[in-house]
């Protein structure tokens, strides 16, 4: 099949499209960023599109809360699209604030007749923190991590915080393989992971989060942060770990079409 | 009906807002018994709503479902005063809301937000409330003015809230007012002066008045504002651009304008001398220092201060700081596109316990405001903030500086802008409010005690998605070719951008067109409103439609407020009548020339004085744990360093990325691999000595700090920014002249053209103390140099952090006897002693040198040596790379003189760094630094101690932890 095309939403203060638009570029897709507003105008924008994708940034200031106005809007204005998108066997993917986004879209399978089972709040520390984590990744069905074990990537958030209402909802999430990032310790401890290696204090350190067809992903770290090798805090070292990590959740991405 | 609605944290989840304010009470003095509860506060008013319909917007848009909740209420209603969750007992709540007027985007974004549940849009006003227990309700009300609010632009209500509609903007008549100058003396015109907030000096006033005179008429209000901001310190740099009968320690000069013969005059000569091989753009003209960069863009920088509102708002002062210089960027040529932010802050100690003279914020809150005002800003915008450095200093108590700079990508085809005779004058962005009124004239005049009240109205706070948004179609409107010309409205607003997008053509404005905050703001606050997030274009009449068509599309506002017409002659309408008519000419250079003098007293003593308090040992621990150099990754981790992916060296760096870098890579454009580096030099405690040697030492450490990562000493282009006292003091000025002559003297012999620079003067804070005495408290002459330097490939980037055990450690460069203004002699309160000076041959050539080296790829780590000398920089990079260093310093160079072993330890001389290298890189290392002063000191060990000998004897010999924590403790807040 031809590179796959991917749509990218920006809103007021969405700010890491171009080189998330750019990661995918690299893996080979066709991307597009496009504002919420010609979205919300014209929701068959979506047809053309084999990949939805939030980028990260400050979704109308993250005001209120962060992804909470953006994500009304597309619960409210474009849930029928959006399902339909995803019935379609297509993907969606939200970093960051797309993640933030996602979780209040209802697109993510985190909600129940109760309502939202999980949420991203305030970071344990209170503020905003920019730093490199490790990552321990449990694939199961989730189509954007196939060969993903380990991955090292930026985290740069204020409200990152993964937050079950209580132990029954984190249970049925876990138990439906929806848990499908955590951070871990350098050593590669998922279990024990003190801050700063879980940077928020996110319960059971749960860093992203798939949908239960497993081709929807919301994730707090940045993988389009790590796509050249200089983009590592340690290439210097001349050890850079070859790879960029974050390119191969894009290239699945692509992949997944061919 | 007004409705309130809190929102709080689950009964089971920690209040972090609210413990942490307890801490600040605690911190500052209250008991520590102290309890703090917090809410977050909306208040809605809409005929419309009732308790459904408030209800449902708390349940689906203001509280969080999981991590929340919430009471909802008429605002009256006692419910609204309970503890949430009875988590206090007997508490004092205490509501700190906005005050009138100030800027609340969380109200806006929540209004809309509202619209979009399919409710009515209601008026918004947001909050926070507290309940404190532990207080009297006295100690309590007073706790939460002086610690939880700020009363510049917060007002703080205890009990409940008595208002039942929320309301904006106070109505003023908009009538024609006449000043009349005429048969005032000189008494007269400087009290009308102060008292109209015009703060122009005396021949300014009476050139006004014989002007006027001449005219036959009295000015108008409108006319006399417009005259004060376009000649303020602030817009025209009167002071620098003077004239100045100099007289130091080379006699007598008289300049025609100072900053023209020094700074842009070395500039100048540069251009010339490079003939085609000028890499110059567009220097001192535009709102940023333009540079070449690649086939298709350009680079340009701006950094401007922003200390006068920071000093009374640290937030909201740092946060439009920083948003002003975004916009300097916007309105570079067509636009260029914001790519790194730096910062720069000078604060008192935070750790101060002396009582504070009446209207001084106490170091440790300015400095949290001033980063979470910062942080705020810049993380919005999505522009990686990369590089900074923040001096502490008792002297900057009453005046904080906050320097924020922007670097900007502009394609080769949008470097200039013209606006012509027809085009449309075309706001874009932000709405006109009665925020920062006064505010380029303000931070022109000297701060009081009484400032906060004078002046409350000139601090703001921003709103960076307005910017966001701005900058989102102002960029693609560049590229579709929709206008001639922008700038930003910076101080003096519509006022200053107008008057100087139409000096050589005239214009037309029409005032009642600004579309408006809310209702109520006379002619006069239209024009010279400092309210922020708005920029200015000219479009020709066939682009307008397409360009209302492309703002509103993204929801961003343009208004037709006038037309430039060649008239030369700035006409000022409201509603079809003439309020304002200047002539352009008079406006920009009608001005009387400031003359002002300038002495210089070379201090004459250099030996330094006093008995070192501590041993090397210690003095290193000392010199790491002061605040000037101990680790600021308390204020970096809050900064987002990576977003638009092009970062390349960051500012923390180590395999644990917690070492000190010197300087930031970015590269701009994504399939590239060149790259921009940043780096600054700023030492105040030189300047005590002699701000020759200030200003020298500032350009080469800013210069060394990005060649130590990698950049060409050949192409690096520097911004200055003075910050100084009152300038009316010989003394003062002429210890800024001489800093001056050392940027013309240095700009030449390094080839680092000056391409942009800012002033802020009359730094200085006076007041009045219990007895009645007037005390001054002036800021040491700060200069902050800025370096733009650039790298053809970003792939040979090195960083400070040792690589590899074995490798070997040299110096390149010169060590003197250079302890005078050095941090071993702040530790050691030592006095006076031979300031750092910069021997411009030898530090070319070693620039040079580091560099061949690291482009060769023989270099694996290399660090500038500044603050603390080679101990420092050795200890530094140690901890930094998790590796030990064993060092000799008997053989570094050192010219003819004969050093101590503690000068070679600390002396702060220039032009030095230390380069790590393995041993399969050592012929072409030495081929690379050939004829240079290099020495080789040790190797790098497994050990992780840092040991440094002195023949025979150990100097120092201590681990890297305890160094690393004593580094890391002061600021780890």
């Amino acid at each position: 099949m031809a590179s796959p095309r991917v749509l990218l939403v920006r809103a007021p203060g969405t700010n890491c499209d171009k080189e998330t638009a750019f990661a995918f570029q690299l893996a080979g897709a066709t991307a597009e960023v496009v504002h919420v507003n010609r979205l919300l105008e014209q929701p068959a924008l979506l047809d053309h599109s084999q990949i939805l994708c939030f980028p990260g940034g400050f979704s109308f200031g993250d005001d209120i809360a962060a992804g909470r106005i953006m994500g009304n809007q597309i619960r409210l204005r474009l849930a029928d699209t959006c399902r339909e998108f995803k019935d379609a066997g297509k993907l969606i993917l939200g970093i960051c604030n797309g993640f933030q986004i996602l979780a209040k879209t209802g697109l993510l399978d985190i909600d129940d007749d109760r309502g939202p089972m999980a949420t991203l709040t305030w970071n344990d520390s209170g503020k905003y923190e920019a730093r490199w984590v490790h990552l321990q990744a449990s694939p199961q069905r989730c189509v954007f991590l196939p060969g993903v074990e380990r991955m090292e990537l930026p985290i740069a958030h204020a409200e990152g915080k993964f937050l079950v209402r209580d132990r029954a909802a984190f249970d049925l999430l876990a138990k439906r393989g929806q848990l499908v990032l955590r951070y871990c310790t350098a050593a590669g401890d998922s279990s024990d992971v003190p801050y700063p290696a879980n940077p928020n204090g996110a319960t059971s350190h749960v860093a992203g989060v798939t949908d239960t067809t497993g081709r929807v992903l919301g994730l707090m770290p940045h993988p389009e942060r790590f796509v050249t090798a200089q983009h590592h805090p340690n290439w210097t070292t001349g050890l850079a770990n070859n790879e960029p990590h974050g390119r191969l959740i894009f290239a699945n991405a692509v992949q997944y079409f061919d | 009906m007004l409705w309130e609605i809190d929102v709080f944290s689950r009964t089971d989840l920690v209040d972090r807002r609210g413990n942490d304010m307890a801490a600040r009470l605690r911190a500052f003095g209250y008991t520590e018994q102290v309890r703090v509860v917090s809410a977050r506060s909306f208040l809605l008013e809409h005929e419309s709503f009732n308790e459904m319909v408030v209800d449902d917007i708390a349940r689906r848009l203001l509280a969080d479902a999981v991590a929340e909740q919430f009471v909802a209420a008429p605002a009256t209603s006692e419910m609204l005063l309970a503890v949430p969750n009875g988590r206090l007992t007997a508490a004092t709540v205490v509501h700190v809301l906005p005050k009138r007027g100030v800027m609340d985007p969380v109200a806006q974004s929540a209004a809309s937000a509202i619209a979009d549940l399919g409710h009515a849009m209601p008026h918004v006003r947001t909050g926070h409330k507290y309940w404190i227990s532990g207080l009297s309700a006295a100690d309590a009300k007073q706790a939460a003015e002086s610690l939880l609010a700020n009363d510049a632009i917060e007002q703080v209500v205890v009990g409940p809230l008595v208002v039942d509609h929320l309301s904006s903007g106070l109505p003023s008549p908009s009538v024609l007012k006449h000043v009349e100058l005429a048969g005032l003396d000189d008494v007269g015109l400087m009290q009308l002066s102060r008292s109209g907030q015009l703060y122009l000096q005396l021949a300014e006033m009476q050139t006004l008045q014989k002007y006027f005179a001449e005219l036959g008429r009295a000015p108008t209000d409108i006319e006399l504002e417009t005259i004060a901001q376009t000649w303020s310190e602030h817009c025209s740099h009167k002071t620098l651009g003077g004239r100045v009968k100099y007289t130091g320690d080379r006699g007598t000069v008289q300049y025609e304008s100072m900053l023209k013969e020094t700074i842009f005059a070395a500039t100048r000569e540069l251009r010339r001398r490079w003939g085609d091989d000028d890499w110059c753009v567009s220097v001192f003209v535009d709102n940023a220092g333009v540079v070449k960069f690649d086939d298709e863009h350009h680079v340009c920088f701006k950094v401007e201060t922003h200390n006068h509102p920071s000093a009374i708002e640290p937030y909201g002062g740092a946060n439009t700081g920083l948003g002003g210089v975004i916009r300097d960027i916007l309105g570079t040529g067509l636009g260029a596109k914001p790519i790194c932010n730096t910062d720069v802050f000078c604060f008192a100690p935070p750790d101060h316990t002396n009582e504070l003279p009446q209207g001084v914020l106490h170091p440790q809150l300015v400095m949290q405001g001033v980063v979470a005002g910062v942080r705020d800003y810049g993380n919005r915008m999505g522009i990686p903030t990369v590089n900074g450095a923040i001096c502490f200093d008792e002297r900057y108590l009453g005046n904080p500086l906050v320097f924020c700079g922007s670097v900007g990508l502009l394609p080769h085809d949008k470097a200039f802008g013209q606006p012509q005779p027809g085009d449309f004058i075309v706001a874009i962005g932000g709405r006109t409010g009665r925020d920062g009124i006064h505010g380029a004239t303000f931070s022109s005049a000297e701060l009081t005690s009484e400032s906060e009240t004078l002046s409350g109205g000139a601090v703001q706070i921003g709103n960076a998605i307005e910017e966001k948004k701005v900058q989102d179609v102002l960029l693609a409107a560049r590229d579709r070719g929709l206008f001639t010309a922008v700038t930003d409205c910076g101080a003096g607003g519509f006022s200053s951008a107008v008057g100087e997008m139409g000096e050589q053509i005239g214009a037309e404005v029409w005032l009642e067109q600004a579309p408006l905050k809310y209702e109520g703001l006379s002619y006069t606050e239209i024009w010279i409103s400092e309210a922020q997030e708005r920029m200015v274009v000219s479009v020709p009449e066939s682009n307008w439609q397409e360009l209302e068509e492309l703002c509103r599309s993204e929801d961003v506002e343009a208004t037709r407020i006038g037309r430039f017409e060649p008239t030369g002659r700035l006409l000022l309408k409201f509603h079809d009548q003439v309020v304002g008519d200047l002539d352009m000419q008079f406006l920009h250079d009608g001005r009387p020339p400031v003359v002002r003098e300038a002495r210089y007293h070379p201090n004459g003593d250099d030996t330094l004085a006093g008995d070192p308090l501590l041993d090397p040992a210690h003095s290193l621990l000392a010199i790491l744990g002061s605040l000037n150099v101990a680790s600021k990754e308390w204020v970096i981790r809050q900064y987002d360093h990576e977003v638009q992916g092009g970062s390349v060296v960051k500012s923390l760096v180590g395999p644990l990325r917690d070492g000190p870098g010197d300087a930031a890579v970015v590269r701009p454009v994504l399939t590239s691999n060149r790259a921009v580096v940043i780096g600054c030099g700023i030492n105040p405690h030189y300047g005590d000595l002699d701000t020759y040697h200030m200003a020298a030492s500032a350009i080469d450490e800013a210069i060394r700090n990005c060649v130590a990562v990698g950049a060409d000493p050949s192409r690096i282009a520097l911004l200055d920014n003075f910050c100084w006292g009152d300038c009316e003091r010989a003394e003062t000025f002429g210890a800024l002249v001489r800093a001056a002559q050392a940027c013309h003297d240095l700009s030449l012999a390094f080839e680092a053209p000056f391409i942009s620079g800012k002033d802020s003067l009359n730094n200085e804070f006076s007041y009045v103390d219990a007895d009645g005495k007037k005390h001054t408290i002036a800021i040491p002459p700060t200069l902050l140099i800025s370096a733009m330097g650039q790298m053809t490939d970003a792939g040979k980037a090195v960083t400070m952090d040792l690589k590899s055990s074995d490798n070997h450690l040299f110096v390149v460069g010169v060590t003197l006897d250079e302890l005078g203004g050095s941090h071993y002699a702040l530790v050691n309160q030592l006095s006076g002693g031979s300031v750092p000076k910069v021997e411009p041959s030898p530090a070319s050539a070693t620039f040079a040198a580091v560099h061949r080296a690291i482009e060769a790829g023989s270099v694996a780590a290399c660090h500038d040596c500044s603050e603390g000398g080679l101990a420092v920089a050795l200890a530094e990079m140690a901890f930094a790379g998790g590796l030990g260093v064993d060092c000799q310093l008997v053989d570094i160079p050192s010219g003819y003189a004969q050093l101590d072993a503690v000068t070679r330890l600390f002396s702060e001389s220039n032009s030095r760094f230390v380069c790590e290298v393995a041993d399969e890189q050592l012929a072409k290392f030495s081929a690379a630094v050939a004829g240079t002063a290099v020495a080789k000191m040790g190797q790098v060990t497994t050990s992780k101690r840092v040991v440094i000998r002195d023949d025979e004897k150990t100097l120092i010999d201590l681990p890297n932890d305890e160094l690393k924590r004593a580094w890391q403790s002061p600021l780890a807040w």
